[in-house]
């Protein structure tokens, strides 16, 4: 498969990777080579063994068997961690810089320049500081607290830092998970520079359009083993998912087959005039019995703290009524009494608690239906949750396993889970597929698009355009209000010229991969 | 990404596996059991040094166990304030103030509020007045959002001085003769074995069956383990940590009229540097620090290898001007092992 057995020298380069923890295989065939000046993908559902590679990578780990390799030399030893950094860096997800330090300060943290008497040199620390951003072009004030940089303007600072200890290959995971559209093609922008200027990048995501945005190799994983690699162009996007899900299907396509709402469908839940000062301002929306209603919107839209709004989770004013029923506000446990079915917007923040079982996050809404006075009978609890594992197809070793243990999209399917418990009216979801892989994607919106066929309603704030193809009725928010309306068949480009408040945009013409119409849309968006 | 066994897409619908939950299950229980070992380890040191009484009731019930009752219902209070990801430093101020407070409005030189009291109310006074110091804390720590480690070090401190001011620096003693529900709590057996263990043997197994089977206890984990998921789900996390401070003190207060009725007196400096070894035998016992774990078995269990420790020291004639030195010694020793036998970082 690789025909580039006498290019370059490759930057970075691991063979026959394995890990284990415990009895789990974490990586069973671990194989990447990434040429020099490439922006390589790694991609893999949730559990394929990527992280650990990049642990491998990294050093954080120590590989049980295999090799790694540096532009052609072994990878220093494990406890070496400033030989390490001189190789690779990786900005995660997380934030890896100490909030309350200035830029400068986490620039040169620990090796920060010493001026007379051996002294540290607040002045001198600056300079190199401003230096090091001006070199690679990050516009930021190495003044500023770490605390106060945007996601984007963090994980720029972080690449500067490690480019600065020598690093030209910088593994960057999921970078754009927490970034709205303009700021993806910011950062695009400014990888696409750093590329030019010699950084070789390995780039995690789930977002497929993204790999043909700015990718030119990719490297699949299935199941803790290589799959495959090949150039980006050369790769089609039903193959590419295919290679991650190990059989041949197609992109996301659930609900296309949902049934007109009828006519005479009763209100399930009726916003008036809801607002949230300075956030939100007068939404009237209508769900209906047996509908989707998609909320899109830019991340500071208001359509988050909307959706919260309604659940009780922030005071608002005007009126929530659902099934015709008033719902008093700041009160999340009469929402959820009032049939309000909830899925929070990052379930590692409120989405889950992550020492408990399985059975007890998917239960903590309905722990008073569990046994008599107020007891919870553990055995119905388990029946219960086994009930919800097999509807939602939860991998788990049974309801006792600790949410912690589960992969991203299975966690995300006990939330799911929670917020179905009760048995809602209506379902509030916020990003229900943040996160997770292509398979879990599927089969969460697969449960929206069953649980409301009939007589549940859902309200599905989302950014993913895949999320809002569900829906029945898609609404745009800028500003804290409606602002538009569009049935089921809308244009990708023009939702997104109006969540991005830009007006109509023409439709997307340069094809640089062989991409299928949804995916150019969906780069449209980022 | 440590799953990739139970995430393998060739198992599409998982009815799950009925072997390993089971699996899981023994082993989660067996970290319970964690300091098992140890305590029959120093059962057996103990009998070792003194063959001939360690290991009889006398010993064990009346010299070891009685001793640690008023500490186990601390910790059992410690525990439930800790699961809910909160501190309460003051508990240990709690078992001086209270029985002060209820003893001397029955038997002290004074008019206020109509005393003397008649004596059957030390019990339900002492008790309420815990109660009151626990919601005064909630009240300062939910409502206003202080930090709960600076509240409840500052309660400690004034209650303290108040229980000076109270006591008068001397002992309210002779108490047995003068208070009857005193007298009972501190000599009353039933079936030999002292009410003061009856009571502690009551309270855990009440608080096992509360932490584990109803929503309440259970809201304590989820409210511990990350409040703003326990929010969203419909719990009220204000009210949850409000009533388990006021449970706590509760708790707390009893603990120190027992201590008052096993010592006949109330003393000016009762409950003093308790708390430390109360953190220590929580701690011990796998309650995280950090909120939402631990059993009330592990507490349990702590309590008893502390409660050995010292006795097995006394019995190895350590003198008692080193006892204290070696005891902190040997909690870092059991710090140590208890991390490395429940195989988890104690945070």
């Amino acid at each position: 498969m690789d025909p580039r057995a006498d290019g370059p020298v490759p930057v970075a380069e691991a063979v026959g990777v394995t890990k284990r923890f415990g009895a789990t295989v974490a990586l069973a065939d671990g194989r990447l080579t990434v040429a020099p000046g490439e922006t390589h993908a790694l991609v893999g559902r949730n559990g394929a063994g990527k992280s650990t590679l990049v642990g491998v990578l990294t050093g954080l780990l120590r590989a049980d068997a295999g090799e790694v390799r540096f532009g052609g030399s072994p990878a220093p030893a494990a406890g070496d961690r400033a030989a390490w950094r001189r190789h690779v860096a990786c900005v995660y997800q997380k934030p890896s810089v100490v909030p309350g330090l200035s830029v400068a300060e986490n620039l040169f943290l620990h090796r920060q320049p010493r001026g007379r008497f051996g002294l540290l040199s607040p002045r001198l620390l600056r300079r190199q500081a401003a230096e090091l951003l001006e070199e690679w072009a990050v516009h930021v004030d190495p003044d500023v607290a770490a605390r106060e940089l945007s996601v984007e303007q963090r994980q720029l600072v972080e690449i500067a830092g490690a480019l600065s200890l020598g690093a030209r290959f910088v593994i960057l995971d999921e970078p754009t998970a927490q970034l709205e559209g303009r700021a993806i093609a910011r950062l695009f922008d400014r990888l696409r520079d750093l590329r030019a200027q010699g950084v070789t990048f390995l780039y995690i995501s789930h977002h497929l359009p993204e790999i043909y945005e700015i990718c030119q190799r990719v490297t699949v994983f299935r199941d803790a083993r290589y799959v495959l690699d090949a150039d980006v162009a050369e790769l089609g996007r039903d193959e590419l998912v295919a290679a991650m899900i190990g059989e041949a299907r197609g992109l996301v396509d659930v609900g296309a087959d949902r049934p007109p709402v009828p006519a005479d469908a009763q209100a399930a839940l009726e916003l008036a005039g809801v607002t949230v000062p300075g956030i939100v301002t007068g939404v009237d929306l209508t769900v209906r019995r047996g509908e989707i209603v998609g909320v899109a919107g830019s991340a500071a839209s208001g359509k988050r703290q909307l959706a919260e709004a309604v659940v009780g989770l922030r005071p608002r004013e005007g009126t929530v009524r659902v099934a015709g029923l008033p719902i008093r506000s700041g009160d999340v446990p009469a929402a959820l009494r009032g049939g309000v079915g909830y899925l929070p917007g990052d379930r590692n923040i409120d989405g889950f608690v992550p020492a408990l079982s399985v059975a007890e996050n998917a239960t903590m809404t309905i722990t008073d239906r569990l046994g008599p006075a107020g007891f919870v009978l553990p055995k119905k609890r388990d029946e219960r949750a086994n009930r919800m594992i097999t509807d939602l197809d939860v991998h788990t070793a049974g309801p006792g396993q600790p949410v912690s243990e589960l992969s991203g999209g299975n966690a995300q399917k006990v939330v799911m889970a929670r917020a179905l418990a009760n048995d809602p009216t209506v379902l509030v979801l916020v990003q229900p597929t943040a996160g997770v892989d292509v398979r879990s994607k599927e089969s969460l919106l697969g449960a929206v698009d069953a649980e409301t066929r009939r007589n549940r309603a859902a309200l599905l704030v989302s950014d993913e355009l895949e999320d809002l193809r569900l829906c029945d009725r898609v609404v745009v928010m800028v500003g804290g209000r409606l602002v538009a309306e569009h049935p089921r068949g809308w244009r990708e480009a023009d939702l997104v010229a109006e969540i991005e408040g830009i007006g109509a945009a023409p439709d997307p013409g340069d094809e640089p991969g062989p991409v299928n119409g949804t995916a150019s849309a969906e780069r449209e968006q980022r | 990404m440590t799953d990739t066994s139970t995430a393998a897409p060739q198992a599409p619908v998982t009815p799950p596996k009925p072997g390993r939950p089971a699996n899981r299950l023994r082993l989660a229980r067996l970290r319970d059991f964690a300091l098992i070992p140890p305590i029959i380890a120093l059962l057996v040191v103990g009998y070792l040094l003194k063959p001939d009484v360690f290991l009889s009731q006398s010993y064990l019930v009346d010299t070891v166990l009685k001793y640690q009752s008023e500490l186990a219902l601390v910790v059992l209070a410690e525990a439930l304030v800790l699961i809910v990801g909160k501190f309460d430093l003051s508990l240990e101020s709690v078992v001086g103030i209270a029985p002060a407070v209820a003893v001397f409005l029955v038997v002290g030189q004074t008019s206020v509020l109509g005393a003397p009291w008649p004596a059957w109310t030390v019990l339900p006074v002492a008790v309420l007045f815990g109660a009151l110091i626990g919601a005064f804390n909630g009240l300062l720590i939910v409502r206003f959002r202080l930090s709960a480690f600076i509240v409840t070090l500052a309660m400690l401190i004034a209650l303290r001085g108040l229980q000076l001011a109270i006591v008068g620096g001397a002992t309210i003693s002779n108490l047995a003769n003068r208070i009857p529900v005193v007298d009972d709590l501190g000599s009353l057996r039933i079936a030999t074995i002292p009410l003061a263990i009856w009571i502690v043997v009551i309270a855990f197994a009440v608080g096992m069956v509360v932490l584990g089977y109803t929503r309440v206890g259970r809201s304590l984990y989820a409210v511990g383990g990350n409040p703003d998921a326990a929010r969203a789900a419909g719990i009220r996390v204000e009210r949850v940590i409000w009533l388990t401070l006021v449970v706590a003190g509760a708790l707390a207060a009893l603990a120190g009229l027992m201590l008052s009725a096993r010592l006949g007196s109330v003393a000016a400096a009762q409950g003093n540097g308790m708390i430390f070894t109360v953190f220590a035998a929580a701690v011990i016992g796998g309650i995280s620090l950090d909120g939402g774990k631990g059993s009330l078995f592990g507490a349990l269990c702590g309590v008893v290898l502390l409660g050995l420790i010292q006795n097995v020291l006394t019995l190895a004639q350590v003198k008692a001007d080193q006892i204290q030195a070696v005891n902190g010694l040997v909690i870092l020793v059991a710090l140590v092992l208890a991390r490395l036998t429940s195989g988890k970082a104690q945070d």
